[in-house]
């Protein structure tokens, strides 16, 4: 008997794209764009929670974990919200209508939708992080009785720098919400709020003691937030975190994204901030 | 308990009916070899490919190979090499895929190949349980490493017991040896002495058993007093470990020693040279590349072992998380003994010495241990609210 | 129609003073109004009054050479407006402008400056108040110079 190899192909599904294509890009800021996508091949399958990311691989370039930011009531396509800050992100960006994308996934924990019900929910987002969150925020509005009060707070760098307006302002009419935006450098024609994200926390109209705080932003950003959070009366059970480190597989076996014993990828994105809370402190952890 | 198992002795004169056993049930056999000074791992045909005769001298920063003294034709007399069946196993250069563009699509081909039936001929007890700890890593957790599990599969493994300890061995402290414990096809013990040259053998298993009865003229059942040199001989090896780590609570004590100023002492010495990384059997973190052809039709993803000593492992936009020495020392260091147990209900470290041996500036492991323990952080309550994530 | 001395007394920034001082502090308020786009002060000026916000919206900006006038902070309702008026040298550091019609309070600091040496107690229960508005401020504007949105950080 010779030595004879299986000749069944190996399966590396874990780690193979998903062929998808690029159905409409849409310019948010001068350096983001919103991507939707939809199976190359027709088949449904782009079910996601909340708070989940995907690898999205060009062809020949690279990969990058992205999160979802569409609605995760419409089943057949993912829509990501992209800033181009290097050669992958900026191959990602430039895809035009028709383009395949490999999309592995959806990987992660997902922000606790589930644990709001009944209860108001605030939502904290900085900069491009509430991508992340505004598949909450369409949850939250699908199901509008099976939620208190929604609070929605955003802070961008300036005026121009601000996602998802029209949304922002749909949003504000909706009963029993409220949105308040704030940029950090304001400009001659800006009416709005100027300051960082944590002034915003005065105007919130809910109750600490029922509600859940999301956020999403730097790292610096969510210390800041989640540390004010606590004066206000959030327990650090009730407030969660979306964290973020380097990506090369999403499933746990590459190492990279390791925070402390945490795998990003797999025990997050999305954290309690309790635990969180005793890392953030150390430096180059 | 279980019923005893019965040993076998095989003469060392028939040790090749072991090594052709193996390859007619379709095995490819890699086992240890010499070349370049040290012994590695590769495919053997014929057991004078094995290291016979020949021992290893290890110190901190110091491998070399030499003579046994007895001039005994010993083929395990050794303790372990700067590679692990990780080589195998957990690659360290896979290819995921390969694709091909069409216009604005892509079509992946999938062309991977299955791996060989193989068989690793002198696993040692410490490598068993660096196999166990990957294979919790690896297709333990919540996802299956496909490339890891299809070269698991089918893995007919013979263990070796150690009948000698190198200077850098600490196994007693970390539970994992010097007697194998654990799964395995077949434990062979060398007893190799003035005018007695033989193998006694196990089975661990139903496979192992298999292939001993297809040995069956050339084995005899082992007398009590041969079994008894067996113990001798694994207790000489216990006997002869020099280092010592002290696991009594150290998930707290790393967790509590963050800031400790040990971490500033070997970060003066530690060169990030990454070669712990890459000679410690539990070590898997890998890295993936994208190729293309010049035409930018063709694309590969290539896997490859990546470490975390590297300047850029936790880079994301804008700069390195663990920027220092310092830092990747330390998150070394403190993953491999104390995160591991949260993340995967064990130690990483199966104290096989290696990174102790092949660290050019002779870092030892269980000397930074000793010496954070020594001296902890003092005891403050803020200090200790550091310690629990 | 609510009094001056009810929305004093009842405004959380006045929280846990005694009626006395309440009563005091009326006695040196008045309700003002600014037009969109009026200062309510400006840079150098004489501090010597301090606002509680009703409705409306006020920026903090600061003029520097060659740049066009930089907007720091805006404060909306609920907020109290200027603490030069307590410390030497008693000027405004900014500008304060009025981005939409602004509705508020305006208490005399002048007045109270002097009534804070007579009594100390009242003007321990002032500087309170006020270092906790001006740590709040700083905790905020440390936020705001680390730039967190930037890239290539």
């Amino acid at each position: 008997m010779s030595t004879t190899a299986s000749t069944a192909p190996l399966t590396t599904d874990l780690m193979l794209p998903h062929s998808y294509l690029v159905r409409q890009v849409v310019k948010e800021t001068a350096d983001t764009f919103t991507l939707t996508l939809e199976p190359a091949n027709g088949a449904g399958g782009s079910r996601f929670h909340a708070g989940q990311f995907s690898m999205l691989w060009v062809f020949g370039v690279g990969e990058l974990p992205i999160s979802i930011s569409g609605d995760a009531a419409e089943r057949d396509r993912l829509v990501y919200t992209v800033r181009s800050v290097g050669q992958a992100t900026h191959a990602l960006v430039s895809r035009e209508v028709g383009d395949a994308v490999g999309v592995r996934g959806p990987f992660g924990t997902g922000w606790p939708v589930q644990e709001a019900e009944g209860r108001d929910v605030l939502i904290i987002s900085g900069g491009i992080g509430l991508a992340p969150l505004r598949p909450v925020i369409y949850e939250v509005l699908h199901n509008r009785e099976k939620y208190g009060r929604l609070v929605v707070l955003y802070g961008a760098r300036s005026p121009r720098d601000l996602l998802y307006r029209k949304e922002l302002a749909a949003w504000a009419r909706q009963r029993e919400t409220q949105v308040l935006v704030t940029v950090d450098y304001g400009g001659l024609s800006w009416r709005g709020h100027v300051g960082v994200v944590t002034t915003l926390f005065k105007y919130a109209r809910l109750q600490p003691e029922r509600s859940l705080a999301f956020a999403c932003g730097p790292e610096i950003m969510m210390r800041f937030v989640a540390r004010d959070l606590e004066t206000r009366g959030f327990t650090r059970e009730n407030v969660y975190l979306s964290m973020e480190r380097n990506m090369k597989c999403g499933v746990g076996f590459c190492g990279h994204c390791q925070y402390g014993p945490h795998f990003i990828c797999k025990d997050g994105p999305i954290f309690r901030y309790d635990q969180m809370r005793p890392l953030l402190e150390k430096y180059e952890l | 308990m279980t019923e005893k198992v019965i040993q076998y002795v095989l003469e060392d004169t028939d040790f090749q009916q072991l090594l052709d056993a193996l390859i007619k049930r379709g095995h490819q056999v890699l086992g240890p070899t010499v070349r370049d000074g040290a012994i590695v791992c590769d495919e053997l045909k014929l057991a004078a490919d094995l290291p016979v005769g020949w021992t290893d001298e290890q110190a901190a920063g110091r491998y070399r190979l030499r003579r046994r003294n007895n001039n005994d034709e010993a083929r395990f007399g050794y303790v372990v090499g700067p590679q692990s069946w990780k080589k195998y196993l957990h690659p360290a250069e896979v290819r995921l895929l390969t694709a091909e563009r069409g216009g604005q699509t892509f079509r992946i081909l999938n062309n991977e190949s299955a791996p060989p039936r193989r068989a690793f001929l002198g696993v040692r007890a410490c490598e068993l349980s660096a196999i166990a700890v990957q294979d919790r890593v690896l297709q333990g957790d919540r996802y299956r490493d496909s490339v890891y599990a299809a070269r698991r599969e089918d893995i007919f493994i013979v263990a070796v017991n150690c009948t000698q300890a190198a200077s850098t061995c600490f196994c007693t402290s970390m539970g994992t040896g010097p007697r194998v414990r654990g799964s395995y096809d077949l434990v062979l013990t060398e007893l190799a002495g003035p005018g007695k040259h033989e193998f006694v053998i196990e089975a661990g298993s139903d496979a192992g058993a298999e292939v001993l009865a297809e040995l069956a003229p050339a084995v005899s059942v082992a007398s009590a007093a041969v079994s008894q040199q067996v113990e001798a001989a694994v207790e000489r090896a216990a006997s002869q470990i020099q280092r010592h780590l002290d696991t009594s609570g150290i998930r707290d004590l790393l967790y509590a020693n963050f800031d400790h100023p040990r971490w500033d002492n070997v970060a003066q010495r530690c060169l990030t040279c990454a070669n712990c990384t890459m000679v410690c059997p539990t070590c898997f973190c890998t890295t993936v590349e994208d190729v293309s052809d010049v035409t930018g039709s063709h694309a590969e993803r290539w896997r490859s072992w990546d470490s975390c000593f590297t300047q850029n492992f936790s880079y994301i936009h804008g700069g390195s998380i663990r920027s220092s020495v310092k830092s990747r020392y330390r998150q070394w260091m403190t993953h491999k003994l104390a995160f591991w147990i949260d993340q995967f209900g064990s130690s990483g470290c199966v104290g096989c010495g290696r990174c102790i041996t092949w660290c050019p500036v002779g870092i030892d492991i269980t000397e930074e241990v000793r010496a954070i323990r020594e001296s902890p952080a003092s005891s403050s309550s803020k200090d200790s609210s550091h310690g629990n994530p | 129609m609510e009094t001056l001395e009810r929305i004093i007394a009842e405004h959380p920034f006045f929280a846990g003073l005694e009626s006395y001082y309440t009563n005091l502090l009326t006695g040196c308020a008045s309700n003002v109004r600014f037009d969109a786009g009026t200062y309510i002060f400006k840079e150098g000026e004489e501090a010597n009054e301090f606002y509680l916000i009703r409705s409306g919206k006020v920026a903090l900006e600061i003029f520097a050479p060659q740049r066009k006038p930089i907007m720091l902070a805006t404060l909306d309702e609920g907020e109290v407006l200027g603490w030069s008026w307590l410390l030497p040298p008693y000027q405004w550091r900014l500008h304060a402008r009025a981005v939409e019609t602004v509705r508020a309070i305006a208490l005399d600091g002048k007045c109270l400056r002097t009534k804070c040496e007579q009594n100390h107690d009242l003007g321990y229960e002032m500087l309170k108040r006020f270092a906790q508005i001006m740590e709040q401020r700083l905790e905020a504007t440390r936020f705001q110079l680390l730039d967190v949105y930037a890239v290539g950080r």
